[in-house]
């Protein structure tokens, strides 16, 4: 199980990387998206993984360790707020510059 | 009061009273001054009732904590030297203050010039009560940086920006090397209390470290204390005006360094390193200075190498190492302050009246101006040695510890030799800065008719002259009490028996004296071939060295940013990734084998088929990147995957809000797509490519192993205290919910004010925003007429209260069960966006409240409010409160001040994705009317 989780970080956080690497600003939102998933996943795993252990608590039951999901719940809403910074950014960059590329283009 | 509060009161006082001035010159500028003199009367008031104690020996040491892990703790010491320090500042302080009033020009308001002028005291005085070593430092930064800004004070003046430049590069510089070397020193003494430094000397100087320590502490000394080298930045600082100068550039910030030889005399002196070193240094400046200074035609010029030759003196006199040279130092603090402080403000005074300084226009002056020439003359012959006046005494006590000394046993006439040259030079710069001035035919071609400048003008030189010549004449009984006590503070021991007096028999002082005074008056005589000798030299001007060092650095880091920043992010980001990968593989090959067995869970088949579907997904977000539609549905699908994650992990909160923010995102992004190009061409070079892909795929390898070796290695946790106190301290069953509301509730405040940021940055980004919106798809086709759907609308109108209800229940529910103010927020969020998408912008906006803003206000306030409430009832920020309560219908409640807490973060949330998706969704609204 635990390998199957590391394999998800991995290709998350490969996809997500080369992702970021292009030139073009809507694919680095996508490549952030995913490189996000990564991280949350691998905070969440911090946790270790337990199952049927949620950490409500009641009678006579099992938690697993509910600190790393507080982080990641505040993860995801502040991913939430990155990428749409990011997104607004992209569309000011292409009202001032006219294309979507990431990289300052010399003015001519 | 108590002494030790009388103590910190006075540097509280300065440093705090220091913008008096600023607020009183609306009033006038008699005002500022008399602001400015009252806050150092004010210091002076509460300096005197610790004046008796500190004159029988006692030293005061008072203090509180500041940060004590660091060492550093703002305690203050008054022993004799402190006293004597404190007493110059301030007095020579006052003198500068009503000097100051009538030197600077009447258009001046002032209030900025005795703010800094006063804050450089307060900083001054700092330096010389700290006991804090580590308090010290922050004190000298404070001197320099004061001194910066007041040797721009005509900051219209590229000249004095130039020089203030320099001073502050010269010593900021220092103050740095000073920092280190203090630490050293902390750390070898063990303590940065000078109480326990001083009584370590012994230790200090067996110690390894001895050397660098000294040779860092030093340069802070030499660089503040103008010594040669660092001497160029003082003759550029002559740029201030002359008040300046008399105050800090003569009397007291350039004593700052002699101030520190002697305050950490006991600890660092009395090795060879000490002696080569200091004496060294102070002997080459005292006599290159002297030599510069009798050919400076600038009288402030002369002035400021003269000063320099002085502190050299001083210098030496700490480096030659005898009890009595110590003394003798001291002395010779006081002396020079005094007397050079005079002497600039003669020489202001003459600048002032004759609207020129050079000498070789101002001259006869005498006729015009007999009095103000008279003190000038006092003060210079004081400066020369003039037996009767306080110089003389503390050089002949300086001629005295040159015959004999002991390390020079061999050459016996070495130093004496030395000592004479120095004096014959001083006494010829003394003699033609009297002679030049006042005497030497009559003026050329002045900007000004010169006269006796104002009564009050003057007053300060007349002051500083009668004590020259009071402590000339009757050192016994003026001056040898507080010496007595500074002296034997610097060395910590009783002294040995000496004696002022003007007169000590014929003696090889007296001679060395006489020769001095011999020779300078006949090297000033034979000035014109030595001028023009010295007019045939190539010149050196340090500012414009420093401007060209200055520039070349500028120039060197304009190159090395162009070679590096060529405003490609995608080379940004493969270095940075690059460099993290570098670090996260050194760590990983550098760590330790771990010994445990990894522990795991078998896979079942169901998670294999996600795993495989989220592979799926991710390589198809990447393979079909440039199609952009696609490309995000795709995406959908790997988020939908990472919720199942968080379900099958016992993490139903993480599922709930991963599915709201994937929903949300996905809005986002197809609105985003809207505007950009629905494809991306295909412009990536193959080795391009190739490059990121082996970054992609070395940093996703890294990741994966790192979290596989996580996941399988033992397991600590510190959240035993969460899930115990859930219940009983947080009033809530959802351990989550409340550690994110309760017990890390300003974690949470922090993020939800993050989340603000970005809905004030979507306004402010996209706000009269001018995107062309496209008129045909990415294949050519019109987009729809039919904006907005009817089944549509339809279905999404009574969805709304529905979904509306939805998102309170889980509100409610979220401290116990799973839910809570983010995820609310979120369904409420998109509940009212499905209504913008469904019938429009217009029909949306005119039925929801416009001012968003506000609610996010309204949503932190919340937060911050209930979490400052608690302050009222004594407790710490963001303590809670619950209670039970019975409600009809919904029954027995429990209701937590966190409740409010998460209301707030409910509020900025929906605020925010609001904000954010209908500040996007305007856009196409504007666009759509101007279609």
């Amino acid at each position: 199980m635990e390998a199957l989780l590391a394999t998800a970080i991995a290709i998350l956080t490969a996809c997500g990387i080369f992702l970021m690497l292009r030139p073009r600003t809507f694919s680095l939102v996508l490549g952030l998206t995913l490189l996000s998933y990564a991280v949350n996943l691998f905070l969440f795993a911090s946790g270790r993984l337990r199952m049927d252990a949620p950490p409500l608590i009641r009678e006579g039951a099992a938690y697993t360790d509910p600190l790393p999901q507080a982080l990641v719940l505040t993860a995801i809403v502040i991913g939430f707020g990155m990428t749409a910074y990011l997104v607004m950014l992209a569309l000011r960059a292409l009202s001032e510059s006219g294309d979507d590329s990431v990289d300052a283009k010399e003015k001519t | 009061m108590q002494p030790d509060l009388l103590l910190i009161a006075i540097i509280l006082t300065a440093l705090f009273a220091s913008p008096l001035p600023l607020l009183l010159q609306r009033f006038g500028r008699k005002f500022a001054s008399f602001g400015a003199a009252g806050v150092m009367a004010a210091c002076l008031a509460l300096l005197a009732p610790l004046v008796p104690a500190a004159m029988d020996g006692v030293t005061l040491v008072a203090g509180f904590a500041w940060l004590p892990d660091w060492g550093l703790a703002f305690s203050l010491r008054l022993d004799g030297l402190g006293l004597m320090f404190s007493l110059l500042i301030l007095g020579i302080g006052l003198l500068v203050v009503l000097y100051a009033h009538y030197y600077l020009p009447e258009t001046d308001r002032l209030g900025r010039f005795f703010f800094l002028l006063l804050l450089f005291m307060a900083a001054m005085l700092g330096v010389v009560l700290s006991e804090n070593l580590l308090l010290l430092v922050v004190f000298w930064e404070i001197t320099s940086l004061s001194s910066f800004l007041l040797i721009a004070y005509k900051r219209s003046q590229h000249e004095s920006r130039l020089a203030a430049r320099i001073a502050f590069a010269v010593t900021g510089g220092g103050g740095l090397a000073l920092l280190a070397g203090v630490l050293l020193l902390g750390h070898i003494a063990g303590s940065f209390e000078l109480t326990q430094v001083l009584a370590a000397g012994e230790r200090i100087r067996a110690h390894d470290l001895y050397a660098p320590m000294l040779i860092l502490i030093l340069l802070g000394v030499f660089t503040k204390s103008a010594q040669f080298p660092f001497h160029f930045w003082l003759p550029q600082a002559m740029a201030a005006p002359t008040p300046v100068s008399a105050y800090l550039h003569s009397a007291t910030m350039v004593k700052a360094g002699v101030f520190l030889l002697a305050r950490l005399h006991p600890a660092l002196a009395g090795s060879e390193l000490w002696f080569w070193l200091v004496s060294g240094t102070g002997a080459v400046t005292l006599v290159y200075a002297a030599y510069i200074a009798f050919y400076r035609y600038d009288l402030k010029g002369l002035l400021a190498y003269s000063t320099i030759s002085h502190l050299g003196l001083i210098t030496l006199l700490f480096g030659l190492d005898t009890p009595l040279s110590v003394v003798a130092g001291v002395f010779h603090i006081i002396n020079h302050a005094i007397f050079k402080a005079s002497l600039f403000m003669a020489a202001g005074i003459v600048d002032h009246e004759c609207g020129t300084r050079d000498m070789r226009r101002v001259n006869g002056l005498f006729k015009f101006m007999p009095v103000t020439a008279t003190l000038a003359i006092v003060a210079a012959g004081s400066m020369a040695g003039v037996p009767l006046l306080n110089g003389f005494l503390s050089k002949e006590m300086f001629f005295a510890e040159t015959v004999g000394h002991p390390v020079f046993n061999e050459i016996n006439w070495l130093l004496p030799a030395f000592a004479t040259l120095a004096g014959i030079l001083a006494v010829a710069y003394s003699a033609r800065f009297i002679h030049d001035v006042f005497f030497n035919g009559d003026p050329i071609d002045l900007p000004r008719q010169p006269h006796e400048p104002p009564r009050w003008m003057r007053a300060p030189v007349e002051v500083l002259v009668v004590l020259c010549l009071l402590v000339g004449i009757f050192p016994q009984w003026s001056i040898a009490p507080i010496l007595h006590v500074a002296a034997t503070a610097v060395l910590q021991h009783e002294l040995p028996p000496f004696h002022l007096a003007i007169w000590h028999g014929f003696n090889a002082p007296f001679m060395m004296s006489l020769v001095a005074l011999g020779g300078g008056i006949a090297l000033y005589a034979m000035r014109h071939p030595l001028y023009a000798f010295y007019g045939r030299l190539p010149s050196i001007h340090a500012s414009i060295v420093f401007e060209r060092f200055h520039n070349g650095l500028a120039e060197f880091s304009a190159v090395l940013v162009k070679r590096l920043d060529n405003a490609s992010l995608q080379r940004y980001l493969a270095l940075f990734f690059a460099f993290v990968l570098a670090l996260g593989y050194w760590a990983w090959f550098s760590a330790p084998a771990s010994a445990q067995p990894a522990m795991t869970q078998p896979a079942d088949a169901a998670s294999a088929v996600a795993l495989l579907m989220l592979a799926l997904a991710a390589s198809g977000v990447v393979v079909l990147h440039r199609q952009r539609l696609t490309a995000i549905v795709f995406a959908s699908v790997i988020g939908l995957i990472v919720a199942l994650i968080f379900v099958r992990f016992s993490a139903p909160d993480l599922a709930l809000t991963q599915l709201a923010v994937e929903v949300v995102t996905i809005v986002l992004l197809l609105l985003a797509l809207y505007y950009l190009p629905p494809a991306a061409p295909a412009e990536d070079s193959m080795p391009r490519i190739a490059r990121d892909a082996a970054l992609a795929i070395a940093a996703g390898a890294g990741l994966g192993a790192t979290a596989y070796v996580m996941l399988t290695s033992p397991f600590d946790t510190i959240s035993g205290f969460y899930l115990a106190q859930s219940v009983p301290g947080g009033g809530g069953s959802n351990a989550v919910n409340v550690i994110l509301v309760d017990f890390r509730g300003f974690d949470t405040l922090g993020e939800i004010t993050v989340l603000a940021m970005v809905g004030l940055a979507a306004h402010a980004l996209l706000d009269k925003l001018i995107l062309n919106a496209p008129t045909v798809d990415g294949e050519g086709r019109r987009w729809s007429a039919e904006r907005h759907p009817l089944f549509l609308q339809m279905l999404m109108r009574p969805l709304l209260p529905l979904a509306l209800m939805v998102s309170v229940f889980i509100f409610l529910r979220g401290h116990n069960l799973p839910g809570g103010g983010f995820v609310a927020g979120l369904v409420t969020g998109v509940a009212l966006i499905l209504q913008y998408l469904a019938s429009g912008i217009g029909f949306a906006s005119a039925r929801l409240p416009q001012r968003l803003p506000l609610f996010l206000a309204a949503g932190l306030a919340a937060a911050a409010g209930v979490g400052a409430a608690a302050w009222a009832f004594g407790f710490p920020f963001l303590t809670t409160a619950h209670c039970h309560v019975t409600l009809p219908l919904l029954g027995d409640i429990e209701l937590a001040s966190a409740m409010i807490f998460d209301l707030g973060v409910y509020l900025v949330v929906v605020s925010v994705v609001l904000m954010v998706l209908a500040e996007l969704g305007k856009l196409s609204a504007q666009e759509g009317v101007k279609n």
